[in-house]
């Protein structure tokens, strides 16, 4: 048995990988439900039932799915330019710091602006933050060839530092009992509902929007040209007359930005404050859902609604059978596993001797 | 020189198709003890697939293959090694980070082994580079090698592996006059101990010089076998190209003004060594300045100043009296057209469409886009352009670059690169790898190029081309440059000479 590469990855299997990775992941964790004792046809039922078998559900599905496509997107766009961004979980932090420190840490008194200045000031400060957080690993990449996989995974426990330090210093609530959480945002900056009776916020159409500027930025723009060409070969894009420097410190930034815009999102959208768990690792997430989708901006949308289908449903299948829910982690780990190999097979073709 | 006793190697009815693409289309043939055949053919006639499936690189849809009386397991280089048949590859598998000895022990020893034997080994290599003159130090740096070097690296490696049967592809392709005589000389005294060789060119008088029979590959197809005693070069050219292929003509040329004018220039490299040092050079608008030289010799360094990837260190650059950018972009802005030798690693982006390829060097002129987006339409009708005029045969412009031929994707290089008539040219290598058909594609339109007024500098190894487009020549050596001296100056024995590093007086 051997592989054989493609001569060209058909559309075909571009759009088959990712399904058949999902249907591997189901197959691999049917057999953890065995071993759990549970019935592995009834637990995914129960699954999908609790991911998008209700209203409730599906809110709660699409809720979980806002922070995900937007660090999805993060991870997706610096990959497309071989940046490797491991680091959206701390760029998601410092973007909702950013937004607590605009929105909510001198509220009212200290930034005497009206609330239409200062929500589009907490958007950007929130994009702002993170992008600053990957400017520095890209630069250092860029100057010394520092690996970026390294600084970027560090700098997320530097980051979550940084916010326990803030939580218990300059940005703590002082009427959290102590609990460690920082003030909230002002009323006025909280996004707005989508839908009543549910937690859906206008965060979500940040999200989607973020996916089909990016799209189309990928897709029409000089500057998606100019991203494609550097990540696929820098050394010919330079030769080409490509600025390769100022487009990888852009895509940085912009992968930055769409993270921190996750945080603000977790911020105004949610909680309206920061607390030390406020993201159960969406920036990790991202890289997964960033494979999934195949680094496709509107892929992104799909993959983030599955893994947020998956961890929302594995909640309510754990509840009803006993299952532990940490089994949503494993499928989501295993996808990301069952995705490498199916786009392997979309690349080469298995040969038998 | 003559073919002995059964055939160490027979293949039959050998055929692969890459999708819609036939690449090889029931091939048969024999190859006896002690002969060198020559597998002749233009690019993309099969013959790269077929020694890859003869190394098992591929494995053949059809057909089966033997080595000495015994049947070769398909699709399995480890058995084609084993059966003693090694390969030297156009594009060498060295590790540059290693020393000869270490390239050549790799993958001989098990793993497990704790210390490897070298001193056994370096016996051996001693022996067998004597006995075929193939001189290496085995203990260099495979980095710090010349092409040679590499090459010699490469047969050893070979042998040392045991092999019978050897394969060289292009082998000649980087290498000067005289070491190609070396090298010839050497499969002479492998062909005497009895090994066999396989040689894949598309050069016909060293195919003409080196082999005993010839097999002419065309779009697939074993079009003949020739003695090379009973063929003639016109036959071959004709049966390789399927007609008569006529070789562009050089018309006299008036040169015009001074464009590119380099004076003691000097660019240090990462030791103490300059890569180039104290060079000077002169090229006149309507004229082709050529420098030939041996790979490694600073041509590399002269190119990437000239592309503007890299600075001088000392020394001034001039085009039109104004200093050279070291930006390729600005480079651009002021018309100068480049063609690089590694059209797959600088020249194209492989992942990118074709259309997407062809307008990179003009991703930000109005003409292919506004207000920063792309005008995909604007940029699809001149990809068309090119390809319709320029002759590059392609499925679609949708296509990823990687996809095209050798020759196809030199093409539109060439076509991105001239168009818009840039007035100061760099040809580095520009039709190296290269088919005849091809090659006088390239150097038509270079010469149209002299023609119209343009200063083409080329950088190019490859002699016969020196010689059919310069109308001046000069040579590159360590770093160094000789005087540019008409064409008719020099004969191949004078340019071999000042290659090999000889004083540029003596030459």
């Amino acid at each position: 048995m051997r592989l054989e590469a493609r001569e060209q990855t058909s559309a075909g299997w571009a759009l088959a990988a990712p399904l058949l990775a999902v249907a591997l992941t189901l197959l691999a964790c049917a057999g953890l439900l065995v071993w759990a004792g549970a019935p592995v046809g009834r637990a995914y039922a129960l699954l999908f039932d609790g991911a998008f078998g209700s209203r409730l559900a599906l809110t709660e599905t699409l809720t979980r799915a806002t922070p995900l496509i937007l660090t999805g997107l993060a991870v997706a766009v610096a990959f497309r330019a071989r940046l490797y961004n491991i680091g959206a979980e701390g760029q998601l932090y410092l973007g909702a710091l950013a937004a607590v420190a605009v929105g909510g840490l001198h509220g009212g008194s200290g930034w005497d602006l009206p609330p239409a200045v200062l929500y589009p000031l907490m958007l950007l400060a929130g994009m702002a933050a993170g992008a600053a957080l990957l400017l520095g690993p890209a630069w250092l990449k860029l100057r010394f060839g520092v690996d970026e996989v390294v600084t970027t995974l560090l700098l997320n426990f530097i980051a979550l530092l940084l916010v326990s330090m803030l939580l218990d210093g300059v940005m703590k609530d002082p009427l959290a009992m102590g609990w460690p959480q920082s003030v909230a945002i002002r009323d006025e900056l909280v996004f707005a509902q989508l839908l009543e009776r549910s937690r859906v916020h206008s965060g979500l159409l940040w999200a989607l929007g973020a996916a089909l500027a990016l799209w189309a930025l990928e897709r029409y723009t000089r500057f998606g040209l100019a991203m494609r060409a550097v990540g696929a070969n820098a050394r010919a894009a330079r030769f080409a007359g490509l600025p390769v420097k100022r487009v990888m410190l852009a895509t940085a930034a912009l992968s930055g930005a769409l993270a921190g815009l996750a945080g603000v999102g977790e911020v105004a959208g949610r909680a309206g404050y920061v607390t030390l768990d406020m993201s159960p690792g969406y920036g990790y997430s991202g890289i997964v859902i960033a494979m999934l989708a195949q680094l496709h901006p509107l892929g992104v949308v799909l993959a983030a609604l599955f893994v947020a289908g998956t961890l929302v449903g594995a909640d309510s299948m754990s509840r009803a059978l006993g299952v532990p829910s940490y089994l949503a982690d494993v499928i989501v780990a295993v996808s990301l596993l069952a995705m490498l190999v199916t786009g392997l097979a979309a690349r080469y073709r298995l040969r038998w001797s | 020189m003559t073919a002995t006793g059964a055939p160490v190697l027979r293949l039959r009815g050998i055929g692969k198709r890459f999708g819609p693409v036939i690449a090889n289309a029931d091939i048969s043939l024999e190859l006896a003890r002690g002969e060198v055949l020559a597998l002749l053919g233009e690019n993309g006639a099969g013959k790269s697939t077929l020694v890859s499936i003869l190394f098992g690189h591929y494995r053949a849809d059809s057909g089966s293959i033997e080595a000495f009386g015994q049947p070769l397991p398909p699709g399995d280089p480890a058995a084609a090694l084993a059966a003693g048949i090694g390969m030297v590859h156009q594009h060498f598998t060295l590790a540059d980070n290693l020393t000869v000895l270490e390239n050549i022990l790799i993958g001989t020893e098990p793993l497990w082994q704790p210390f490897s034997r070298r001193r056994a080994a370096l016996a051996r290599i001693h022996d067998t580079a004597a006995r075929f003159g193939l001189a290496v130090d085995p203990a260099a740096r495979v980095a710090r090698l010349s092409v040679g070097e590499k090459q010699r690296v490469e047969i050893l490696k070979a042998l040392y592996r045991g092999a019978r049967v050897l394969i060289l592809d292009e082998p000649t392709a980087v290498l000067t006059p005289q070491e190609s005589s070396a090298l010839f000389a050497t499969l002479k005294e492998l062909v005497a101990e009895g090994l066999s060789i396989i040689f894949i060119s598309h050069k016909l008088d060293e195919v003409l010089a080196v082999s005993d029979r010839v097999a002419v590959l065309r779009g697939g197809r074993l079009v003949a076998e020739r003695a090379v005693a009973e063929t003639s070069k016109a036959e071959l050219a004709t049966l390789m190209v399927g007609r008569e292929v006529k070789l562009p003509q050089r018309a006299l040329s008036v040169p015009g003004p001074l464009r590119l004018r380099l004076r003691g220039v000097r660019v240090d490299g990462h030791g103490a060594q300059p890569r180039l040092d104290g060079v000077d050079l002169e090229v006149h608008g309507g004229e082709i300045v050529a420098i030939a030289g041996v790979s490694g010799n600073g041509q590399a360094a002269l190119a990437e100043l000239l592309c503007g990837l890299c600075a001088a260190s000392a020394g001034r650059v001039e085009l039109d009296g104004r200093p050279l950018p070291a930006d390729p972009a600005a480079l651009l802005a002021l018309g100068v057209g480049r063609i690089p030798e590694d059209r797959t690693g600088i020249g194209t982006i492989g992942d990118l469409p074709v259309w997407q390829n062809a307008i990179l060097e003009r991703w930000r002129s109005p003409r292919f886009s506004r207000w920063g987006l792309l005008r995909r339409g604007a940029a699809r009708a001149f990809t068309q352009q090119l390809v319709a005029a320029g002759d590059v045969r392609l499925g679609s412009i949708e296509q990823p670059a990687r996809g095209l031929s050798g020759g196809n994707l030199q093409k539109l290089v060439l076509g991105r690169a001239l168009d818009g008539e840039p007035g100061l040219i760099i040809a580095q290598q520009p039709s190296w790898g290269l088919d005849i058909g091809a090659v006088a594609a390239v150097h038509e339109r270079l010469l149209a190029a002299r023609a119209r007024g343009a200063a083409l500098l080329l950088i190019s190894e490859d002699l016969d081309e020196v010689f059919a487009l310069a109308d001046r020549i000069a040579v590159m050596s360590h770093g160094q440059l000789g005087p540019a001296r008409p064409g008719a100056e020099w004969t191949l024995a004078s340019l071999g000479l000042a290659m090999a590093g000889a004083r540029h007086d003596a030459a």
